[in-house]
């Protein structure tokens, strides 16, 4: 196949219907438009159904319905429209369901902006509504890789029967960049729980409701074992000239570009420079972050499009052996990579040119 | 400018002299002008507090001078109800557009409606998410092409055009509904009357007052503004009819 | 060449984001890495409109940038915002029929090109945009003119056929004013 360009928010719809997907239910909010516009238009194409939900909490809860129902489905949103799905994607992991949610994320909080930011980090990576559940969350940073983790994200939430956040920015969805759609049949599972009509069998119940303590325990660490599976199984990473670093940028997404570029003129003024990438926020790699080795890694940079919110688990996992240091832009502000530049010059105690 | 502008004499006080950042030609001016108005004919403006919605009008609060709440998306009607409760001396209104109220805000405007809060609904009907970029709205008309009906509205598939002000005069606690149009200087007028009308009756105690204003969207629509005057006084007033479809008993040829 | 940036700008509906798609195609065509990504927002309403094209033989790193290699401005507003932020040596193209001014900057190559009196000229007022990139592209050889007019067909077809001829036109025009 030939690579074309494509805006990141119809390559992610494209690659839901290329992943089997035939229901999307969601409703309108910038910066993610063109998601539900090109799904109102293409899943008719290809006898799939979009239905425009009166709000964020009625589409969560017709993908509530609709997963229950054995079928492959998604939505997508942006910040303040994810926040009200909260409660849906709450019972959908208690539930046990696999549905695909995308967040386009835009500075908050409340109305906020509708630039790109990275400020729902806490929420997508703490579960995001109430009780103890994770959804697993990944982090493309261009359209491909948008197409792909889109993909996978179908079969993640097919195996582990559980919510999978795409967490991206405006920039992923708006920016128009080639893409390949991988050749490959949806890997379509059984679902023998799903409530498709009992006849020879005995009637299947989709609930979150435990009302016996006990009981509700036992569901609890059920779900922690898929959680601790998802940290051994399916953690994604990039790493970058980690070999030799004396200075680790951390970013995902969108700011990871701005570190890669960023890299490439300290580079060339002689900083030894790595990046660790995280493509999975839930699961985190918290091994490569505990892999670091002290002796040679004089700081870690973590560089977001928030006030700092990965920052906390990249400290967590370096348990104090390497200082961390933050730097980041907010409220639809992208950091520019002459500011991440100047920072790593400035915390090495090097020259800063104007 | 074709729009029915012949409300020009004097800017209303309650109205800051600042340009707008509407699309030319939208009517969302005109009606802010109009709720002005009779925010200043009544004597009302320092008493009033406006709870502006999420659509295009999310700015309202520039542009009126009084006080300003602003809302979640759709959630303008219990702010209103928590305003009015907490201090019952405010003349307290709500301005949203059709995606706001007719959609995500469904259930507060069906809530604060039936208990009978004492507060100004304006409801500014153009059949399609302006704000958003031209998405459909539940007041969308059948066959209209949006971005998400690329195809048209269908209600096979998603249901017919939700008619709000019939729907709220079910409702027995409401005291007045009422649908106007923003398409002609004459409709205009009448809608200025009608918006007096709900402010006066709340001033006076009455209940739940609510004033349904057929508008228009250039922008959104792909039209000029005069094709979109000429579009909604033939489409969406053939849907959407005007009227009052509630008034209290006493009032002039009023039926209850 | 690592990698060259170009912010393209003008007024909504000048078609800015067209030109710059039609140069990352061409990019595309010619093997490149290569990211588009507009302005949006209420910006678009009415107002200005731009949009950035990053080409680079290696991965394309961040997609927004401050300091473009070469402009191509459609309007004075635009020159007014983006002449300041360009980095020295690059090329700046100039719609002088609708800007009145010249550039300031030294360390800059500009291009003026009456793009409006050529695209009235061959009665396509519409293909500003294009008569606009056909000057920078022959100006700057960031790609060849054959890959961009590859790509006028690649965009102008199917439904929008009928538009490829009087696009083409304006890209050979734009291309010999310079
Ligand atoms: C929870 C939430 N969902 C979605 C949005 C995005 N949004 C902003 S305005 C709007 C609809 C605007 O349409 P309407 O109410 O008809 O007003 P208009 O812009 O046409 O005046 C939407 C969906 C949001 N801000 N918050
Ligand atoms: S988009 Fe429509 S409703 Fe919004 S300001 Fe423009 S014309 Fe008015």
């Amino acid at each position: 196949m030939t690579r074309v360009l494509m805006k990141g928010a119809e390559a992610v719809g494209e690659a839901a219907i290329k992943a089997g997907c035939r229901h999307f239910f969601g409703y309108p909010i910038t910066p993610q438009n063109e998601i539900p516009e090109y799904m109102s238009r293409r899943l008719p194409q290809v006898g799939g159904t979009y239905v425009q939900g009166e709000s964020e909490v009625a589409s969560i809860n017709m993908l509530f319905g609709c997963a229950g129902a054995g079928v492959r489905v998604m939505t997508s949103s942006s910040s303040p429209g994810i926040s009200l799905m909260q409660e849906g994607i709450s019972y959908i992991a208690g539930a046990e369901l696999p549905v695909v949610v995308i967040n386009m994320v835009r500075g908050g909080p409340g109305l906020g902006g509708i630039q790109p930011a990275q400020s729902d980090y806490f929420q997508a990576t703490r579960g995001g509504g109430h009780g103890d559940y994770y959804t697993m969350v990944l982090a493309p940073s261009t359209v491909q890789e948008a197409v792909e983790l889109v993909m996978d994200a179908f079969d993640l939430a097919d195996k582990y029967r559980n919510p999978v956040l795409v967490l991206g920015d405006g920039i992923i969805g708006q920016m128009m960049e080639p893409v390949e759609f991988p050749e490959r049949e949806p890997a379509l599972v059984d679902k023998p729980w799903a409530t498709t009509g009992c006849k020879g069998r005995e009637p299947n119940i989709v609930k979150s409701l435990l009302l016996d303590p006990y009981e509700l325990e036992e569901h609890n660490r059920k779900l922690q074992q898929k959680y601790e599976r998802m940290k051994r199984e399916d953690v994604r990473v990039e790493t970058v000239d980690l070999d030799g670093a004396e200075v680790v940028l951390c970013a995902y997404g969108t700011t990871s570009r701005v570190c890669r570029t960023a890299m490439e003129r300290l580079r060339e003024k002689g900083v030894k420079v790595g990046l660790v990438r995280p493509i999975t926020l839930f699961p985190f790699p918290e091994k490569t972050i505990q892999s670091l080795d002290p002796k040679k890694v004089k700081f870690i940079l973590t560089v977001e499009m928030s006030l700092g919110q990965m920052v906390q688990d990249v400290k967590l996992y370096t348990e104090g052996r390497i200082p961390v240091h933050f730097f980041g832009r907010t409220g639809g502000v992208v950091p520019t990579p002459q500011e991440v530049v100047r920072e790593v010059l400035k915390r090495l105690g090097k020259e800063v040119e104007k | 400018m074709s729009v029915p502008v012949e409300v020009i004499f004097k800017r209303p006080e309650a109205l800051r002299d600042r340009p707008t950042h509407y699309c030319p030609g939208c009517p969302h001016g005109i009606a802010h002008r109009l709720v002005a108005e009779a925010l200043d004919d009544l004597g009302l403006r320092e008493r009033a507090v406006g709870v502006a919605p999420v659509g295009c009008s999310v700015l309202a609060y520039n542009y009126f001078n009084c006080d300003f709440q602003e809302a979640a998306h759709g959630r303008a009607p219990a702010l209103a109800t928590g305003i009015k409760r907490g201090r019952p001396d405010t003349i307290v209104f709500t301005y949203q557009g059709d995606g706001d109220l007719a959609s995500i805000g469904m259930a507060e405007i069906i809530h604060a409606a039936n208990r009978g809060e004492k507060i100004t609904v304006v409801f500014i009907n153009n059949a399609i998410y302006g704000m958003t970029g031209g998405q459909m709205a539940p007041t969308t008309l059948v066959g209209q092409k949006t971005t998400t009906s690329p195809y048209g509205r269908d209600p096979e598939q998603i249901g017919w055009p939700i008619r709000m002000a019939e729907l709220l005069s079910t409702l027995v606690a409401p005291v007045y509904v009422t649908r106007q149009a923003l398409y002609t200087p004459q409709l205009v007028r009448k809608a200025r009357k009608a918006l007096h009308t709900a402010f006066r009756l709340q001033a006076e105690g009455k209940g739940f007052t609510f004033v349904e204003l057929l508008s228009s969207c250039p922008t959104g629509w792909g039209m000029t503004p005069v094709e979109a005057l000429e579009w909604g006084k033939e489409k969406m007033m053939a849907y959407f009819p005007l009227g009052e479809f509630k008034k209290p008993e006493a009032e002039e040829g009023g039926k209850k | 060449m690592t990698s060259t940036s170009v912010i393209f700008a003008g007024f909504g509906g000048q078609g800015v984001l067209m030109a710059g798609k039609l140069l990352a195609e061409a990019g595309l065509l010619e093997g490149k890495n290569v990211a588009w990504i507009p302005s949006y927002g209420p910006e678009m309403r009415g107002g200005t409109a731009n949009c950035t094209v990053v080409l680079s033989d290696e991965i394309v790193g961040s997609p927004i940038v401050p300091d473009p290699d070469h402009i191509v401005v459609l309007n004075r507003p635009s020159l007014d915002k983006f002449e300041p932020a360009m980095k020295p040596g690059g090329h700046c193209v100039v719609n002088s029929a609708l800007i009145d001014r010249k550039v300031e900057r030294t360390d800059i190559l500009p291009t003026y090109v009456e793009g409006n009196t050529i695209a009235t000229e061959i009665e396509n007022p519409r293909g500003l945009n294009i008569v606009m990139l056909g000057a920078f592209v022959k100006k700057s050889g960031l790609v060849s003119l054959d890959s961009v007019k590859e790509a006028l067909h690649h965009v102008f077809s199917g439904a929008k056929e009928r538009f490829y001829e009087g696009n083409l036109k304006a890209l050979e025009k734009g291309a010999e004013a310079v």
